[in-house]
């Protein structure tokens, strides 16, 4: 068993505007396949990214805004949110997608993955990872 | 002369909309469209700018662009009018120019 | 590509995949597994409605591993397992099984 590295994603724009949140999702979703323990970060506009209600049908555009609900499937269940990257944008968590894991361990009990954190935590967090993907 | 203004980048990761506010004069109108929507919420660390500037620019705001980005209508500042792609039109019409913030 | 199913064309990309998935019914689905040599019982189509309500859900096609304990979970361990899936989809449970249920190519299918 090869020595698992902690991988961070980390996720500072907003969904549509431009094509970094789509790719970044899906270079998650890939990447879960080679089974590392895997962090999302959503700081600055990222938290924009995971916001409940979105409905893309008169604009033309794929929305995949579900598919963040998909993420505990694949083992990705430490979602990192940035408190004053919510505050700034008059969000807070009740405004998120409730995005969750189930625990096979623990009779397939549904826990959050949600941790919203302070601008310094989310510092240590990035300075502990072995690999940084930047979005 | 009158000008249409569109913003389309974040207020919250570019300044689009804080510049085309400055640039603006009386009686100009704003259009916030694609990620530019995120200028029209309610709460947020721009939304002062925005109201402060009522008073001499119209502010409009592209309806389906909130949709897609799950902003519901309540969460708009007062006083910005939510437009569809017509209404986008009529005041492309409506203006003697328009400029757009990239 | 295309295919022909009641008198229809329905256009699918150089992989097979349908290009439009509203198009998708049951008989298009015969169709798809009579192209890759594979008759459909009620265990192929207990993957297939399966994987269609999880895309209607979630917008993508799962992994074959998320696959494989969703089915695990939902029908029976007996079943979440690759070997009964490649049984069922010799040629890969999420690619093939994926395609008859007119969705993408799976999202991490590498």
């Amino acid at each position: 068993m090869p020595e698992t590295k902690k991988f961070l994603y980390v996720n500072r724009k907003a969904p549509y505007g431009t094509i970094y949140a789509l790719e970044a999702l899906e270079v998650v979703l890939i990447g879960a396949a080679f089974e590392q323990d895997v962090s999302l970060a959503f700081l600055d506009d990222g938290v924009y990214q995971i916001t409940k209600g979105q409905d893309t049908k008169d604009v033309g555009m794929k929305n995949f805004s579900p598919t963040y609900k998909a993420l505990g499937d694949y083992d990705v269940n430490k979602i990192y949110v940035e408190q004053e990257s919510l505050d700034a944008r008059g969000l807070t968590l009740d405004d998120l997608l409730p995005l969750t894991w189930e625990d096979e361990d623990d009779d397939w009990a549904k826990k959050d993955s949600i941790k919203v954190i302070s601008a310094a935590e989310m510092a240590k967090i990035m300075e502990q990872s072995d690999v940084v993907f930047s979005f | 002369m009158s000008q249409l203004h569109t913003v389309n980048k974040s207020p919250l990761e570019r300044n689009a909309l804080e510049s085309a506010i400055t640039h603006a004069v009386k009686g100009n109108a704003l259009l916030m469209i694609e990620d530019g929507v995120y200028g029209a919420m309610q709460g947020t660390h721009k939304s002062a700018m925005v109201s402060e500037a009522m008073s001499d620019i119209s502010f409009y705001v592209m309806g389906p662009d909130l949709k897609a980005r799950g902003i519901d209508e309540t969460r708009i500042i007062e006083g910005i009018k939510i437009v569809d792609y017509s209404g986008f039109v009529a005041l492309v019409a409506e203006h003697d120019t328009t400029q757009s913030w990239l | 590509m295309a295919l022909e199913v009641g008198g229809k064309t329905i256009e699918t990309d150089e992989e097979g995949y349908l290009e439009n998935r509203d198009e998708w019914n049951m008989d298009i689905a015969n169709a798809i597994a009579i192209a890759e040599n594979l008759e459909m019982s009620d265990c192929h189509w207990e993957v297939v409605n399966f994987l269609r309500e999880y895309y209607e859900e979630y917008q993508i096609a799962p992994a074959v591993r998320v696959l494989t304990k969703a089915i695990g979970k939902k029908l029976g361990k007996d079943k979440g397992n690759s070997k009964y899936l490649y049984e069922l989809f010799p040629y890969g449970p999420a690619k093939q099984a994926c395609k008859i249920a007119g969705l993408p190519k799976p999202t991490g299918c590498v």
